[in-house]
């Protein structure tokens, strides 16, 4: 370690904790996935690029982000409603409903997969009802994007309530003072601060869905071309053995998901200084 | 980020010109509600009500069947490791980025993130990809007769994997805010480096530790993706609870599978009343911090 590496503290450990950190997450993180460029790096480019746009991996691409699209666009819709309710308005059992948010959180994916199957099955709770409307949920890109808008809700509520509450009421007294309807209040001078935690939070829950597995897989179908999620077409292609395959889809998957993290931490940024300003 | 220990301010409820009319009110409420109860408490009650089905006997007889203890244990074992595991690289991870600077210090907060973002499949393919048969280390194994994938091993190795995050980043943030000085005070009082940690730092962000623990204990006993990747679905062996209830239902042993997701649904209950029994402990002891704040500064 470098000479005055770190600035100078009274506190004691920083070899210690510093090291014990880096050996750590080495051996747990980073070692691990590298193991996924060296095992996909062995295809070549031309056998890279055959494992990673074969019809059938594209369709699962195609089910993937636009499933994943539609529940974080059900999730900003809704968790921005469910946000603003639990920070603004009281009611009764409103610390219960408040608790009860982060249940996606907490509920063990393949629990909530096969309860959703369940309810959305032709004779199920949801689905009968449904199917005498004419529309199919379980086994349909529909029923994915149940599993996905569950998953995924907590996201953009727990990123906006924070926000919500550190809004400085004074600002909307001036806007009513100056003559503002509510509405106007809402849409110039709410919505704007809530922009960057509310698109944080959309971004976040997309993200997330994009990897999904478990609460997807049994509501889904599995259908080839149709109903096939990336993450399944994964697990196929490892139970064939085909491991360069699997790491190659993998290894696109990964990066997808890391752009989207950037650019959330990009807009993090942006709204630190924007509330600095 | 997931579950970020926000505390709540009680907030006065707002002057009548300056909120919606009742009826937007209520309106926005029952929409809210609507929507929580028809994508949360619907598929809760829809566990507990498959699971009782076929009334008590049968949901006894499913939970207490020796498949399901076994992948009960082996639930417990995993999360006996892997949680102690990231407890203390969660302490050691927040020490010394709260408590130092250093270049790079970001990109390390960054790194210990890095677990979030990855599929519970791919986290669960990386260490066949580095254990398994075809793998660089896999004939080593293999004559020294050590099984990591399909195997416990590797069940335990995905658990820490996709759990890593939790207590390091439930810490940071609460060691960051809680500042150096007293650290410091002690150091200069004479106190060693461990008495310093357990009696000055530990006691000051313990709600912090004991909320990471919980939401790390949540992911590691329901943890579904990565452990069905390595597990190879050896049933008794190889099997934790979420993957028995996978194996049940696609034998469409529907009632005995939704009676082992109870199990699980009980817990994640549980896991949310503790998390809100923490939350509401840690915002007293910050208000009462900050009643005594004043009066300190004032003598």
């Amino acid at each position: 370690m470098a000479f005055r590496f770190k600035q100078h503290s009274v506190l004691p450990g920083f070899r210690l904790t510093f090291g014990f950190t880096l050996f750590y997450l080495t051996l747990v993180v980073l070692l691990p996935l590298s193991t996924l460029f060296f095992r996909s790096s062995s295809l070549g480019p031309a056998g890279f690029w055959a494992a990673v746009s074969s019809p059938r991996v594209v369709a699962s691409y195609q089910l993937t982000f636009g499933t994943s699209l539609a529940g974080a666009l059900v999730n900003a819709v809704f968790g921005l409603v469910v946000a603003w309710v639990l920070v603004r308005y009281r009611f009764p059992g409103h610390r219960l409903v408040d608790a009860l948010v982060d249940l996606p959180f907490a509920l063990p994916t393949a629990v909530a997969g096969i309860a959703l199957t369940t309810l959305y099955a032709e004779n199920g709770w949801l689905g009968r009802p449904l199917s005498a409307a004419g529309i199919k949920v379980a086994f349909t890109p529909l029923g994915i994007t149940v599993a996905l808008t569950f998953i995924g809700l907590p996201f953009v509520v727990r990123t906006l309530q924070p926000v919500l509450e550190s809004l400085d009421p004074e600002v909307e007294e001036a806007a009513a003072s100056l003559g503002a309807t509510r509405l106007q209040t809402f849409a110039r001078v709410i919505l704007p601060a809530l922009l960057p935690a509310w698109i944080t939070g959309f971004a976040l829950a997309f993200a997330r869905a994009l990897g999904e597995y478990g609460s997807v897989v049994f509501i889904a179908g599995n259908m080839p071309m149709k109903t096939e999620i990336t993450p399944l077409i994964v697990i196929t292609k490892l139970e064939q053995y085909d491991y360069a395959g699997a790491a190659a889809i993998s290894a696109v998957t990964l990066v997808a998901s890391f752009l989207i993290l950037l650019a959330i931490n990009r807009l993090q940024a942006w709204s630190t200084r924007l509330t600095a300003d | 980020m997931a579950g970020t220990v926000t505390q709540p301010r009680r907030r006065s409820p707002a002057p009548r010109n300056l909120t919606e009319p009742l009826p937007v009110r209520v309106g926005l409420t029952l929409i809210a509600l609507a929507f929580l109860v028809l994508f949360l408490l619907v598929p809760l009650a829809a566990v507990f009500s498959e699971a009782l089905a076929r009334g008590w006997q049968a949901y006894l007889d499913a939970v207490r069947e020796p498949m399901a203890l076994a992948a009960l244990r082996l639930t417990l074992l995993t999360a006996g490791i892997a949680v102690p595991l990231n407890l203390v690289f969660g302490l050691a991870a927040a020490w010394c980025i709260a408590k130092f600077d250093f270049p790079g210090k970001s990109a390390l907060t960054t790194l210990i993130d890095l677990p979030f973002a990855v599929s519970p499949v791919i986290a669960g393919m990386i260490f066949i990809l580095l254990f398994g048969r075809n793998s660089p280390l896999g004939p080593w194994l293999a004559a020294h007769d050590l099984k990591i994938v399909f195997a416990v091993p590797g069940l335990v190795l995905a658990t820490v994997f996709v759990t890593f995050p939790f207590v390091a980043r439930e810490l940071i943030p609460v060691m960051e805010a809680a500042g150096t000085e007293e650290e410091e005070a002690a150091r200069v009082l004479g106190a060693g480096g461990w008495q310093t940690f357990f009696r000055v730092t530990l006691p000051s962000v313990k709600w912090g530790v004991l909320y990471g623990v919980i939401l790390c204990n949540a992911r590691a006993m329901g943890e579904f993706g990565a452990v069905s990747v390595v597990s190879g679905h050896i049933r008794g062996k190889t099997n934790t609870l979420p993957l028995h209830v996978e194996i049940l239902y696609n034998e469409y042993q529907f009632q005995a599978a939704f009676a082992v997701a109870s199990l699980l649904a009980f817990l994640a209950l549980v896991t949310l009343a503790a998390k809100g029994l923490v939350e509401w402990r840690s915002s007293r002891a910050g208000a009462a911090a900050d009643a005594a704040g004043p009066g300190e500064k004032a003598a």
